[in-house]
């Protein structure tokens, strides 16, 4: 069950932010955009949604969120980021543009755009049992993997990709949840669930 | 397990994630890396901007592989391209060289002025212009992944931006208010399939993503853009043809964020140096009107 009264926000510089807000409704929950700090204070959870991780980390740097959202992490705050939010959870990237920051909390190494350019990018069917008994339909986008994972990151779900490797695609430590996918354009609200029901409480 | 690329689901999710975003126009590395760094969700890489393809004139073709090839290695956002419309073969090689998303662009000299590229051949998405509703809708049923209003490509006048988001949103809203039995005449009006016409008319929306382009110059006209509908823009000229290229990307930036914030565009207008000189539209005559390309 969703915790009462959980105020979720979608951080909503740039990407598929309403996806996000869709899926967490299709949940019973009525999620907030946030852009400015007086939003994300208002929240006790937030979703980092899919897009181009460069523009998001510098839209959140000129407009003065950027160091608020990783207080915010660094403090326990529950979030979930998928693909451009993975990375921008990662503690370290790799194939990242120079110099590109992350808010972090995530004790992982993700390389950008693993998978390859878009017309490598495809769909599949994955199996992550914490989150659903059911195969998970992943839609990979110009998407990342992880590489390393530390010693308290739980991985949730791996892909073997065509180098043959089987790579992490979703992992959670503590209260921070990421995939490499993007379910919120799918009709397959699980991950959101779990998101809510086990990483939130 | 099975793994499927280039469905519409992988195509169509690519155009969700440059939502909100400027996608500009850039002729080499040096403006593709002053893109990225001013957050631009992605780059047109080609030869000319419309701006100078009017000024020169001659056929405007696919730019040369090796000036995509190096951009690609340049920057880590998404690098698209233009094919001419109807030239499948121009649209093979960018395929082939791994561009993210191709654009049969009006801008271009057009190949062919009876067919557009068929699109389901391909593994990597399209994206077309389109002036109205029938128009956005034909495209798509050919297979294009993500729609742009053409505005009028090189001039810096906005006004035929703002025709077409009319446009097509005063359509879109038309259909949602029919009887499903004025739906057939509707299609057949606007020669566009009757199933994408019904799944219009149910939605309130395009089933793809809706940029808009062409003349867009300044902050507030991409914020107007934005409050007009549009999920994101491209930006051809209106930046490199500036005085002040830096500047004004990330001013443009911010406004297509903050587009319903007057305060924040405001802020992100001031002293961007001189903007494009541009061209007013209703001076062009017919025969330079990029627009009124596409079948």
């Amino acid at each position: 069950m969703v915790a009462k009264n959980l105020r979720v926000g979608v951080l909503a510089l740039q990407g598929d932010f309403r996806e996000h807000i869709e899926a967490l409704a299709n949940c019973q929950v009525d999620a907030i955009e946030v852009r400015r700090v007086k939003e994300l204070d208002s929240v006790d959870a937030l979703i980092i949604p899919g897009g181009e991780s460069t523009t998001i980390v510098s839209l959140a740097k000129t407009f003065e969120i950027f160091t608020p959202i990783k207080k915010r992490i660094a403090a326990g705050m529950p979030t979930y980021g998928s693909c451009a939010g993975m990375i921008m959870l990662a503690d370290h990237i790799v194939a990242a543009k120079e110099g590109q920051e992350t808010f972090g909390g995530l004790d992982i190494t993700v390389r950008r755009n693993a998978f390859g350019r878009q017309v490598d990018s495809f769909e599949t069917d994955i199996s992550a049992p914490a989150i659903s008994n059911a195969p998970i339909r992943a839609v990979f986008i110009r998407a990342p993997w992880v590489e390393n994972v530390g010693k308290n990151v739980e991985v949730l779900a791996s892909y073997e990709a065509s180098d043959g490797i089987s790579h992490a695609v979703a992992v959670r430590q503590d209260h921070l949840l990421a995939t490499a996918f993007h379910p919120e354009i799918t009709d397959d609200y699980s991950v959101h669930r779990y998101f809510l029901d086990k990483v939130c409480k | 397990m099975a793994q499927e690329s280039g469905t519409s689901r992988v195509k169509r999710g690519m155009a969700e994630m440059l939502k909100g975003g400027v996608i500009m126009d850039v002729v080499n590395v040096e403006q593709a890396k002053i893109a990225e760094d001013a957050g631009a969700v992605a780059v047109m890489a080609l030869e000319r901007v419309p701006a100078d393809i009017r000024a020169q004139g001659g056929v405007a073709r696919m730019s040369d592989p090796d000036m995509i090839a190096a951009i690609q290695a340049a920057v880590s956002i998404p690098v698209m391209a233009k094919a001419r419309i109807g030239h499948f073969v121009e649209a093979q090689i960018l395929q082939s060289l791994g561009v993210d998303y191709i654009d049969e662009s009006e801008v271009l000299t057009p190949t062919d002025y009876t067919n557009h590229i068929n699109k389901w051949d391909f593994t990597v998405p399209f994206v077309c212009g389109a002036t109205n509703l029938g128009e956005a809708l034909r495209r798509i049923n050919e297979g294009a992944a993500m729609i742009r209003s053409k505005g009028e490509a090189g001039t810096g006048d906005v006004s035929n931006a703002m025709t077409h988001m009319r446009q097509i949103g005063g359509e879109i809203r038309r259909l949602t208010s029919m009887r499903e039995d004025e739906l057939y005449v509707a299609a057949k009006e606007m020669q566009a399939p009757y199933d994408l016409v019904k799944e219009v008319a149910a939605n309130g929306k395009l089933p793809v993503v809706l940029f808009t382009a062409g003349g867009i110059a300044t902050p507030a006209d991409a914020a107007l853009m934005m409050q007009m509908g549009a999920d994101g823009v491209f930006i051809g000229s209106g930046i490199f043809k500036s005085g002040d290229p830096k500047r004004r990307a990330s001013a443009c930036v911010k406004a297509t964020t903050f587009f319903n914030d007057p305060k924040v565009v405001g802020d992100a207008s001031r002293g961007l140096g001189e903007a494009m000189v541009g061209i007013n539209v209703a001076d062009l005559p017919a025969p330079h009107r990029l627009s009124e390309r596409g079948w």
